[in-house]
């Protein structure tokens, strides 16, 4: 396989022509390299040891294969759709151009990097490839490798966007793998949305590869989105690296539907004072799904607060995973920061390894993590049966709840409305 | 802020109080480990042919093992050929009464608050106390023997009672688990064996001190206590070593089998030397304990109070086999100057209906590290099984780190996980609850580091109680009252 991928990044190279010379270059061959190096996770491998995902790729993708253009029945039709909201389209890791036509806003720049690189040269040198580490993860190396184009957004300085920016990914099958890159740079005091959608079509295997580095400047408010509702033979990995400058918040909601197997990588660095963070995810899988949710934040200058709320539902054989870690530097004094995992399986053939991790190097801090697994309680269930209400609808009830304390974070209605419907259906 | 450093700074230079050393003549074996080694071994504790057949097994199956890496801890690569495998107080007859026993060594226990016959008159504790690997004294075994509880030295045992050391000797570890599991499978020195019959509640604790003396000398213990259906037995164990600069390795194997309605208590106090306040010397503590509730009903209870060693590596575990099984973890950890811990437990659930509980209190201080690391694993067959996870973490000082590394595996819809952890200092303004009511800053922080271990120090049998009170207060001293 990783054969394979020499000669695909030799024939990269070459359709690069003249830009083999640049920066961004450089970076993709020192990627490259470390992930020559590398390779994929082996099974020992202690981030990857409950999710074999390079056994489960090498099985499925010959990584020769290039991915066709989305079929014009599917394309373009995205899951959800709000006219409020700035729309993007990204198929099979390719930025559709056309739907870039938000020129008529100033305060919001979305461009391919490609044009940013041209465009805003001094950003995108600060930045790129600046936070995703190539050499601590394989797939963050790979995507930096093969990275050409992307999207890139730019909130300028001080303004509020109102309308939320949906960036809708679609991937079509053929064996193939598809890359995608975002570059966000929220500026100082600036306010955002983005929503990510990702989505397949088609009914064969497809491997989605995602790399988002996000740049939240100084007293800047972030909220980032991502929708993972791909079908049963989708195999994607997410790597989201997220810089907080100092007073800066930033949230993020991770919604996880559907997928055959689905990493998460998210890596929070709070790099100035008084930053605050926080994660919500939700995943409800059911089949065969694999759902595996890695978080890291890494405390390093004080008085930063972080908040951690992950929920699951697990149904059939499918598989959870969650490791949560927090990292408190030595500097990162009067630090609070709190984890909550809690799970809840269906069936026995369903499973959960969960890992929640406190590194602490401070003594000045007030850090907790807690992590429940369970089913759903008998006396609550006795309760609503004992009134009329039928063993269904009490258990759709009740996990109702359970995902409520997620659910009601999400703040843009739309969203909120169409996961909430996808998660009655899958309920009920 | 003044005071506190006044308190941190009393407290790392207060000095250890058990180092001194007894000169007692040893024979001991050449350094270096090989098959000869093992043999040498072997054949001075005049062994049978199937044990050093054993010994042999795992000493081959350890030269193909590598060291392990994966812990939250740094020392340098140990030599192993440069260890003393084996040394023994100078071989004497059997001694029927303590005052034939060499009165150097009656002092060295008089040291450590150990008397003999005090513990043997008033206490009623049967003690069987290890110098430097070969058991010197077994008390009370008589009145053991009416009950049929069999308290020996192991290689007594290995003598005596072949048949039962051939049914459980790697019952429960077996010489493959790991590579100081297999280490201490080909060269063990000696270590206790402990047999209740079927339906015996012992009426004593049954202790065992250990200690390291001899310099260079690893000392590789090997502990097994098997209780049959319906019996109870509460074990402790506890050590104190004298300080010396050399690394000394300590690589323990403790097995605990338990039958149906079984029920083993297993206590320790560790005190091996930490080494010194810059982190020279100090004991590495690198133990396996693992305890199986074979038999329905069984209970293990494993509680600890860690004062020591310059690194601790050891993980106290249960496996849960027996349906409507009980485990249970309580732990204290106390880290200070440079010492290292990474300890925890695994709590191995497979039958139906069984519980674990898991309490770990870690104390850091200096520049110490002290970090938890914990496995519950529930079995797809597991039906109903229960467990509650507690893990926290005080520190002491900017320059100390605290570290939860708990694995949760859940293969089965019924189980009820619950875990939390929490790290924080001792809060301002609980010392200033207290220095308002008249209690100074240290007696306050000594009142409230009690208050936080004491859900661990409550489980510990009244005689041990005591003694973990007075080290954590020595291990604290300065700053501690």
């Amino acid at each position: 396989m990783i054969d394979q991928l020499k000669h695909n990044f030799k024939t990269f190279e070459t359709s690069l022509n003249g830009a083999t010379k640049s920066n961004w270059h450089e970076l993709r061959t020192e990627a490259f390299e470390a992930f020559a190096k590398n390779g994929f996770p082996k099974p020992k491998d202690e981030e990857y040891r409950y999710t074999q995902i390079a056994r489960a790729l090498e099985k499925t993708f010959d990584f020769s294969a290039t991915p066709v253009a989305i079929d014009a029945v599917h394309g373009n039709k995205p899951l959800f759709y709000d006219s409020d909201a700035i729309h993007v389209f990204i198929d099979n890791g390719v930025v559709q151009k056309d739907s870039l036509t938000h020129t008529e806003l100033d305060a919001i720049e979305i461009m391919t990097l490609e044009e940013a690189t041209n465009k805003y040269p001094e950003e995108v040198k600060a930045h790129f490839g600046k936070y995703a580490n190539v050499q601590k993860d394989p797939f963050t190396a790979l995507n930096t490798a093969f990275s050409y184009e992307g999207v890139f957004i730019k909130v300028t300085k001080n303004t509020k966007i109102e309308r939320p920016v949906l960036l809708h990914y679609s991937t079509d099958g053929n064996n193939s793998i598809s890359q995608s890159r975002n570059l966000i740079l929220v500026e100082q005091g600036a306010e955002v949305s983005i929503i990510e959608s990702h989505t397949s079509h088609g009914d064969s295997a497809h491997f989605s590869n995602h790399v988002s580095e996000i740049v939240v400047g100084a007293n800047a408010n972030f909220n980032g989105y991502k929708l993972q509702h791909q079908h049963d033979k989708s195999y994607h990995v997410d790597n989201t690296f997220i810089s907080q400058d100092r007073d800066s918040k930033a949230q993020t909601y991770t919604l996880t539907l559907e997928g055959k197997l689905i990493r998460n990588n998210l890596n929070f660095a709070l790099e100035d004072e008084n930053c605050e963070a926080h994660m919500f995810g939700l995943y409800v899988v059911r089949d065969n799904g694999h759902v595996d949710n890695h978080t890291n934040v890494d405390h390093k200058m004080p008085k930063c607060y972080s908040n951690e709320i992950y929920k699951g539902i697990l149904d059939d054989k499918a598989k959870g995973v969650f490791n949560g870690k927090i990292f408190v530097r030595q500097d990162a004094q009067k630090t609070n920061a709190f984890q909550s995992n809690k799970n809840i399986l269906l069936t026995d053939t369903a499973s959960i390894n969960t890992k929640p991790q406190l590194e602490i190097w401070a003594d000045d801090v007030s850090c907790s993590h807690g992590c429940t697994t369970g089913q759903l309680d008998e006396e609550q269930l006795f309760y609503l049966r004992s009134r009329g209400v039928s063993k269904s609808s009490a258990t759709a009830m009740l996990l109702h709840a359970f995902v409520n304390d997620v659910l009601d974070k999400i703040n843009i209605s739309f969203l909120h409305n169409f996961i909430n419907e996808e998660i009655s259906k899958r309920l009920d | 802020m003044s005071s506190d450093n006044q308190i941190l700074e009393d407290f790392t230079s207060s000095e250890y109080k058990y180092g001194f050393e007894t000169l007692i003549e040893n024979d001991s074996a050449p350094k270096g480990i090989n098959e000869d080694i093992v043999r040498f071994i072997s054949a001075k504790k005049e062994e049978p042919e199937w044990m050093l057949e054993w010994r042999l097994k795992a000493y081959r199956h350890w030269i193909t093992l590598e060291e392990p890496e994966w812990a939250n801890v740094h020392h340098p690569k140990i030599d192993f050929q440069d260890i003393i495998y084996y040394s023994a107080p100078k071989k004497k007859p059997e001694l029927a009464s303590l005052d034939e026993v060499d009165p150097d060594l009656l002092e060295t226990f008089k040291k450590l608050g150990i008397s003999l016959e005090e513990q043997k008159r008033l206490s009623g504790v049967a003690v069987d106390a290890v110098i430097d690997s070969v058991s010197v004294k077994t008390t009370f075994t008589k009145t053991l023997g009416k009950l049929g509880i069999i308290f020996c030295s192991f290689s007594e045992a290995v003598r005596e009672h072949p048949e039962l050391i051939k049914k459980y000797l790697g019952s429960v570890v077996p010489m493959t688990d790991n590579y100081y599991a297999a280490l201490n499978s080909a060269v063990f020195s000696d270590g206790s064996f402990c047999y209740i019959p079927k339906g015996v509640r012992c009426p004593m604790e049954l202790s065992t001190y250990f200690r390291i003396n001899a310099s260079g000398t690893g000392q590789f213990e090997r502990t097994l206590i098997v209780a049959e259906d319906e019996s109870y037995v509460s074990y402790l164990e506890g050590c104190t070593a004298p300080s010396r600069d050399e690394n000394q390795l300590h690589a323990a194997v403790v097995e605990i089998y338990a039958e149906a309605k079984a029920e083993v208590k297993y206590s320790t106090v560790q005190n091996w030397y930490p080494g010194d306040k810059n982190g020279v010397g100090g004991v590495y503590n690198f133990v396996t304990k693992r305890g199986l509730c074979k038999g329905d009903y069984s209970k293990i209870s494993w509680t600890q109070v860690e004062t020591g060693s310059a690194i601790t590596w050891k993980y106290p575990s249960c496996i849960l086999k027996g349906d409507y099984s009980v485990g249970e973890f309580y732990s204290v950890a106390v880290t200070n100057n440079y010492q290292q811990a990474d300890t925890g437990t695994k709590m191995i659930h497979l039958g139906k209906n069984t519980k674990s509980t898991i309490i770990s209190k870690g104390i850091s201080a200096g520049k110490s590290q002290n970090s938890y690391r914990g496995l519950v694993k529930i079995h797809k067959r597991a039906g109903n099984a229960r467990n509650f996870s507690q893990c926290d973490s005080l520190l002491m000082g900017d320059t100390c780190g605290a570290h939860t590394f708990p694995y949760i595996e859940i293969d089965n819809s019924t189980a009820k996980v619950e875990h939390e952890a929490t790290t924080s200092k001792i809060g301002e303004d609980q010392i200033f609850y207290c220095n308002q009511r008249g209690i100074d800053t240290e007696n306050a922080i000594a009142l409230i580091v009690n208050g936080y271990a004491k859900e661990v120090l409550n489980k510990l049998p009244m005689e041990f109680a005591v003694e973990a009170q007075k080290l954590l207060a020595l291990t604290l001293e300065g700053s501690v009252g």
